[in-house]
């Protein structure tokens, strides 16, 4: 492969693998709270999806991509928060299980009442000509869309390090993603703390809807299937409830997905679900800490 | 304590199952007799759920752990048994991409039951091990990441089960009284596992894991007894529902099948049989009566839209409000038994606790 392919790889990867990290993120925040497996999670992107159909293509459709885009993330942070508020809070003390159990029924509940309210079948979602379009820089290639999703998430990742490590409600929410009780106990207000991180994780996933279903096109009910597993994959890969190991396990999921489409025939393609949720299984089995970190000891 | 009071005593304790079973049984005769077409597929769907939400039970409801994969096993007793029981003709139509060896076989269906069965417990006894050692979290991630390969090897192993498109023309062995005499066998089975020795050793590993391990008691190893054992029952129900829907593709053994009979365990209340057999009659009743009503409000025409997925959204409000208001379920823990004055006071049952919080 000549500099121009390895360029090419790497834009492609660093882009998917951007909307791959942003989604183990939000994902991994909420379990590192909560020890909450929030299925509900893909939801949030198919409700920005359909904000963008609702908004830009049935009742404007001359507005601006711009407006419409940032619609769509304000509703999945709405959304992200209203479920936390209606449906999670009060399971909040109930055992992990319940928790997931819980999330795995909202998560229907989201599903059907698009199919019935929306409909069953795939929605258009206007996108900005210029995803499409192409950036020359020699013999280089590169489409705008894939661009912008790469800039984006690395910014988004940047502002979320900075707010993590330099405020102070950054700081309680790293210390409430590794210790709970004890951010409660001196004293960080519960409430406030699983609110933003809602918050952002709503906001994430408003983020990765915009270029997901950009590169898809269309929005249909079942359109946050694959994110929310391939973030669950990811945070497992980077150890569960850990928020760099969640990027990390997002980025190189996205690598080795563009890797291996490259490099496996089809016919063996066909079967990456069953061996990358086999590897998940692996890594729960003998590194539940995740591959980016050193073993732990055993909890009690 | 006289011999007397002890046998009302025994009666009393033991009264779940004919409780149970009894009505179960006068419904089936009922129907069997006097039902109609719709009736008659609503009681073998309410059987064969049973046999699903009780085979859950023994797992779930016992061990506490939560399982996502049933699903997956329910897939491979309905597709060994369908590829054993087609006719050779039939397999060259529906399957063409069948392995040589399978398109060439045509049995009677109770061996294609037990050996479909037997193939799923297999599968399951192989490879289930590993994940009964986790607990938590990463178990349920586990079984749900199982779900998912089941899903994926089914849809791409097409010299198998034909890919992504139906496999079609089984005939219709499961009547009401197959579903109803393998669905009552599965209650007496869920409930004889649950006061058997490894059910009251893994009810007490569900209460306290490490204050079980403490006595000796080896929760991987009852896990995965339960687990195999569950699966056999789920893959006959798997066989039972291949053989009276007919047709069927991977789709039909996803999220939204695992959904259901995970609601239905929860509805009614996972801790004991009594739950599961009260949350399948509950919820099956009500989907099945809601998706009629929407069936004929679509085929009236009386809204100029047609309506989808009712019934559903029905099942996911009743089930958070479950887990909300009542999470032990409807019968939260308990079994449903006769309670005579002159019995003494029973031996110590095991009985979960009120949820912690």
């Amino acid at each position: 492969m000549d500099l121009n392919g390895i360029l090419q790889f790497l834009i492609y990867a660093l882009s998917l693998g951007g909307l791959y990290a942003l989604m183990a993120l939000g994902l991994a925040l909420i379990y590192g709270i909560l020890d909450l497996v929030n299925f509900a999670y893909g939801e949030i992107v198919m409700v920005a999806g359909y904000t963008m159909y609702v908004l830009g293509y049935v009742l404007f459709p001359e507005l601006a991509w711009s407006v419409v885009a940032i619609a769509a993330v304000v509703i999945a942070v709405a959304s992200s928060l209203l479920l936390e508020r209606v449906a999670f809070r009060p399971v909040r003390d109930a055992d992990p299980n319940t928790m997931l159990i819980t999330s795995f029924a909202v998560s229907t509940f989201l599903q059907n009442s698009a199919i019935l309210f929306i409909a069953p079948r795939p929605r258009p979602v206007r996108f900005p000509v210029f995803f499409s379009q192409v950036v020359r820089v020699g013999d280089l290639v590169v489409s705008k869309g894939d661009l912008l999703s790469l800039l984006t998430s690395l910014a988004m990742l940047g502002i979320l390090t900075i707010f993590m490590r330099r405020t102070i409600l950054g700081s309680a929410l790293r210390a409430a993603a590794s210790d709970f009780t004890m951010t409660r106990l001196l004293g960080i207000r519960a409430n406030l703390i699983i609110a933003i991180a809602f918050a952002i994780s709503g906001c994430l996933a408003g983020v990765v809807s915009l270029f997901w279903i950009g590169r898809i096109g269309t929005v249909m009910p079942n359109v946050g299937l694959t994110p929310v597993l391939i973030a669950f994959v990811a945070s497992v890969v980077g150890g569960l409830g850990s928020l760099e190991g969640a990027v990390i396990g997002g980025y190189l999921i996205g690598f080795s997905t563009i890797a291996l489409n490259i490099v496996l025939p089809s016919k063996v393609l066909h079967f990456r679900q069953a061996v990358l949720f086999g590897i998940v299984i692996l890594i729960l089995l003998f590194r539940p800490e995740g591959l980016t970190h050193g073993t732990t000891e055993e909890k009690l | 304590m006289d011999t007397g009071g002890r046998f009302i005593t025994w009666v009393d304790r033991h009264s779940t199952l004919a409780i149970l079973i009894i009505p179960l049984l006068i419904f089936a005769a009922l129907v069997a007799h006097f039902g109609g077409t719709i009736l008659e597929s609503v009681a073998v769907i309410l059987f064969i759920n049973l046999m699903l939400v009780t085979g859950l039970q023994m797992f779930m409801g016992n061990s506490g752990a939560s399982s996502f994969c049933h699903t997956g096993f329910m897939a491979i007793g309905a597709y060994i048994s369908a590829i054993l029981t087609l006719t050779v003709q039939d397999k060259a139509i529906a399957m063409p991409e069948l392995y040589q060896v399978l398109a060439q076989i045509h049995w009677p269906f109770m061996p294609a039951m037990l050996v479909a069965a037997a193939v799923a417990t297999l599968v399951a006894a192989v490879i289930i091990f590993p994940v009964m050692r986790l607990s938590g979290p990463a178990a349920a991630i586990s079984t749900f990441a199982l779900l998912i390969i089941s899903n994926s090897v089914i849809t791409h192993w097409e010299k198998l089960t034909n890919g992504t498109r139906a496999i079609y023309g089984l005939e219709r062995y499961t009547t009401v009284w197959t579903s109803a005499i393998f669905g009552i066998l599965s209650i007496v089975v869920a409930y004889w596992f649950k006061e058997s020795r490894l059910g009251l050793e893994l009810r007490a590993s569900r209460e306290d894991e490490q204050a079980a391990a403490s006595i000796g008691i080896n929760i991987p190893r009852a896990r995965y007894v339960a687990f195999v054992s569950s699966i056999f029952v789920t893959g006959i129900a798997g066989v039972l529902w291949a053989h009276f829907v007919r047709s069927f593709s991977p789709k039909c053994f996803y999220l939204t099948q695992t959904f259901m009979v995970v609601a239905m365990l929860i509805i009614g209340g996972s801790g004991s049989v009594s739950g599961a057999v009260v949350g399948t009659i509950a919820v099956t009743v009500i989907l099945e009566g809601l998706r009629y009503v929407e069936n004929s409000i679509n085929l009236a025409g009386i809204l100029p839209f047609t309506i989808i997925g009712i019934p559903v959204l029905t099942l996911c409000v009743a089930m958070i409000l479950i887990l909300i208001l009542r999470p032990g379920g409807i019968i939260a823990g308990r079994e449903i038994r006769m309670q005579s004055k002159w019995g003494r006071s029973g031996p110590a049952t095991l009985e979960p606790t009120e949820q912690e919080g």
